[in-house]
């Protein structure tokens, strides 16, 4: 008797909170295990380097430091773009909205290096979100007037932004005191950021990011602009029946993801680095990395806290076995490439039921 | 009706059912189409004409009954199994790959010559053109012909694939009257070359127009199979919409106040940008229901999105109490009052979010469930907790995502929240489909109770048995356009079918 056997998927009406645990942590495993079996193919026993990770990002008080350092502009740009998906307003280009808050930043630092710390610090953050928030508004206006794909035109923006990085440190900006780098001179002191002694950690960041999850949840649950943003990505006709504007809910969360991400932009060249650098010095793609963080989260902000240590984690991790392990750099990439594709595939088991039927053929 | 299959039959159906959660499409229908002959297949929306010819092409398995093609009794499970049969299907949506050419939509999916497989099809679309008139440049791309060019194309893909039994769902709805004229003639002529077409309608023009016979169908069974010479537009009519009515409903006579609700000329496009209302006018007073009945896509969507601000108008204008609100937003139009109850329950509610949160999405903005920038829970939570009460939503708490409320009780918590703040306006589209006979009757009361308490309430359903037990007037639309409005008890089966059908038309009268 021939055959076949078909798969049939139907909609979940109810997703039991358990489920939705369950399935994200065996998502995560069954990453884990294909992840492994790339790390075999390279000839690194798969336990080894799992354990020189863990070790590596968590194992040691530095270590646990440079977590914390790497999940900084995680947790900014992961809890804008809660937001953002939260309105199913797919932005991408949190990566161009960073460095161009970093720019914004580097071009006051540089411009005004003789403000006090007190004045000059707050100046730069404010001047990163806005410049965030502007280069996110391209995109917004493209997709709430014209209907633009905003998963394309946000994307192309970051290469837009990544450019005019590349032309400042090796154009006007480039400092004479760095050696033919492509760097920019190094902040004056009030425009450093200080840090928690030994460690890279720059707390004001840290806390401004803690801050800004905690204001992002009640601003979704609690407030009518989040009830307004709930509604739009839920169900975008219910929205309009509402009498909601599309419009302006586009716009505001395109603005807050774009000008959290440019402040990480700013904490990133105030924090760590003094300078403005070539794009891959000031963000080894952390607005990407973040829609992994916002996702992992299941787009809860509060959540974003815990996600982005645990990528920030895997980043410094993945530094450890390049070194220890003698991997190539592209490893981390697939890593978290890998990660994404399992916990967004996941999502297909909570939201339907699956049936395997045997179908006859006569 | 005669079960023998004769030799001059093409296709017969016997006691086919087809059932659907909640609904019996078809309900044991027969139905046979003779060889060279044109078969109209009559009735309203949901009387199950599509249903049964998509069970004929092999989209739905029937559940019970059998079919017999040229005599032969067949199991169609799939199009496949159709179009070997020589059946072919022209749906309402074309089917067609709008950056492809002709001849390459003609070809897709049949084997043929891997390197210039079109060389053949070439020959025979002259020949279709030739001999039925259906003429189409091959090498045109489907995005750039007309809707009666694209048509075509459907037409010679069946042809192509040796359909002898042509359906046709509909084929006219989305053609100018010129278009019609030329299907009309190619239909005559594939009749004339033997072939068989089925043609699923409910215009009783078209009926006269073209066919040799009619099986008109009325809530998923067959009234009546005729001659069309034999009968006339009444008659046919009556069949079409004719029902027993199911329960009566207590109505005290309307005491109507002052005008609400005053349309001029208002013009409005469909979703494809064509005209669906044309100038429409009427006026609704206080205190008593406006019943709008016509069958399905004759432009009430369009109207009552309209009406609503969910759709701007192209022309003429709209006065809520003499003030006037036309191109006004949503927004502006629920604070002066006018409430909305959706045919698409999905467009009213949220699935996801609660029962509280679903009966404030209209209101939230408003004191006292914002106060600032917040939503205040607790008030919220208090009128939820007395709306649900109120109206009796059976949910097992307030926090409960509305997704998982049977559809009677979804219809509930959007009946709440549209009717408990006294509306001006009331706008109801299809309140009562797909619900069970309880909810219908708690829901036809309500509209009733708000008509009596002053409220101007305009009905638009395709269930014409509901337009008539609650309406104090009734307009017809067809094609965009008011057909007439009547007083209710002037209103009888006949004229509201004919009219509904667009074969007659009476002058509207001046506004109330």
């Amino acid at each position: 008797m021939k055959g076949w056997l078909s798969l049939r998927l139907e909609k979940r009406l109810a997703v039991p909170r358990w489920l939705e645990y369950l399935t994200l942590a065996l998502s995560l495993l069954l990453a884990l295990a294909v992840i492994a079996v790339l790390f075999r193919a390279l000839g690194v026993n798969p336990i080894v380097a799992y354990q020189r990770i863990f070790r590596g990002a968590f194992g040691s008080l530095y270590g646990l430091s440079e977590t914390i350092v790497k999940a900084i502009p995680l947790m900014l740009v992961g809890v804008g773009l809660t937001i953002a998906f939260r309105a199913r307003v797919y932005n991408i280009g949190a990566e161009g909205q960073l460095l161009v808050g970093a720019i914004c930043a580097t071009g006051l630092a540089l411009a005004c290096p003789n403000w006090p710390a007190w004045l000059l610090l707050p100046g730069m953050f404010v001047v990163g979100f806005v410049g965030g928030a502007l280069w996110a508004m391209i995109p917004a206006l493209l997709k709430a007037r014209f209907r633009v794909d905003e998963v394309l035109s946000s994307l192309m923006m970051v290469y837009i932004a990544s450019e005019l990085v590349n032309y400042l440190v090796y154009g006007p900006w480039k400092g004479a005191k760095e050696m033919g780098f492509p760097y920019t001179d190094k902040f004056s002191p009030s425009a450093q950021l200080p840090r928690l002694l030994p460690t890279r950690i720059h707390y004001p960041t840290l806390i401004l990011a803690v801050v800004s999850a905690v204001l992002a949840y009640l601003l979704i649950q609690r407030t009518k602009w989040g009830f307004e943003i709930r509604v739009t990505g839920e169900n975008p006709e219910a929205a309009r029946y509402a009498g909601m504007n599309y419009f302006t809910t586009v716009l505001l969360v395109m603005l807050l993801s774009g000008g959290l991400a440019g402040l990480a932009g700013v904490g990133e060249v105030a924090g760590i680095h003094y300078r403005l650098r070539y794009p891959q010095g000031v963000s080894p793609g952390y607005g990407f990395t973040a829609i992994i963080v916002a996702w992992l989260a299941r787009l809860n902000p509060l959540a974003v806290i815990l996600t982005a240590l645990l990528l920030g984690g895997l980043l410094v991790g993945g530094d450890a076995i390049q070194v220890a392990l003698g991997l190539p750099v592209a490893t981390m990439y697939i890593f978290n490439g890998v990660i994404l594709l399992f916990v967004l595939g996941g999502e297909v088991f909570t939201r339907y039921q699956i049936r395997l039927e045997w179908r006859r053929k006569t | 009706m005669s079960d023998q299959t004769g030799s001059d039959v093409a296709v017969a159906m016997h006691g086919i059912v087809k059932r659907f959660p909640g609904v019996l499409a078809n309900d044991h229908v027969s139905f046979e189409a003779r060889f060279g002959e044109v078969h109209a297949l009559l009735g309203e929306n949901g009387a199950g004409k599509t249903t049964l010819m998509n069970i004929l092409y092999g989209i739905y398995r029937p559940d019970e009954g059998e079919i017999y093609i040229k005599g032969r009794r067949v199991t169609i499970r799939s199009p496949r199994d159709a179009i070997r049969l020589g059946i072919g299907m022209v749906h309402q949506q074309y089917r067609l790959v709008s950056t492809h050419t002709v001849v390459e939509n003609v070809i897709l999916g049949l084997p043929g010559n891997f390197f210039f497989p079109d060389r053949a099809a070439r020959r025979k679309l002259e020949e279709f053109s030739e001999k039925y008139g259906l003429h189409v440049d091959p090498e045109a791309r489907i995005w750039q012909l007309s809707s009666g060019e694209q048509q075509r194309v459907e037409i010679i893909k069946a042809l192509y694939r040796g359909a002898e039994i042509l359906i046709l769902d509909e084929p006219t709805s989305m053609l100018t009257p010129g278009e019609i004229d030329e299907l009309l003639g190619v239909i005559r002529r594939m009749a004339a070359e033997g072939h068989t077409v089925i043609f699923i309608t409910h215009k009783l023009d078209e009926v006269f127009d073209i066919s040799d016979r009619v099986t008109v169908l009325r809530q998923g069974k067959v009234v009546a199979t005729l001659e069309t010479a034999r009968t006339d537009k009444p008659s046919l009519a009556r069949l079409m919409v004719g029902r027993e009515v199911l329960f009566r409903l207590e109505k005290r006579p309307a005491s109507v106040g002052q005008t609400v609700l005053r349309v001029e000329g208002l013009h409005a496009l469909n979703d494809r940008g064509l005209p669906a209302v044309r100038n429409v006018s009427f006026a609704i007073a206080a205190g008593e229901i406006l019943g709008i009945a016509g069958v399905a896509g004759n432009g009430q969507r369009e109207l009552v999105e309209a009406l609503v601000g969910l759709r701007p108008s192209t022309q003429g204008r709209v006065f809520i109490k003499e003030q006037e609100v036309t191109h006004q937003p949503p927004r502006t139009l629920i604070e002066r009052g006018v409430c909305y109850i959706p045919g698409e329950r999905l467009i009213g509610l949220v699935p996801s979010l609660s029962v509280a949160e679903n009966l404030i999405l209209r209101n939230y903005c408003q004191a006292p469930f914002t106060q600032g920038a917040f939503l205040n829970y607790g008030a919220i939570n208090e009128y939820a907790d007395h709306l649900v009460a109120q109206y009796s939503v059976a949910t097992p708490s307030l926090k409960t995502p509305v997704k998982l409320l049977s559809g009677g009780n979804i219809q509930r918590v959007i009946l709440a929240r549209e009717t408990c703040r006294a509306p001006t306006l009331l706008v109801a589209a299809h309140p009562t489909s797909g619900l069970d006979v309880g909810a219908t009757e708690y829901i036809r009361q309500l509209l009733l109770a708000q008509r009596d308490q002053g409220t101007a309430v305009l009905l638009v359903s395709e269930d014409l048995e509901e337009v008539l037990q609650l309406s104090d007037r009734i307009a017809v639309m067809f094609e965009g356009q008011i057909m007439g409005i009547l007083p209710a008890d002037q209103a009888d089966l006949e004229t509201i079918g004919l009219m509904m059908a667009g074969a007659k038309k009476m002058s509207v009268p001046e506004v109330v």
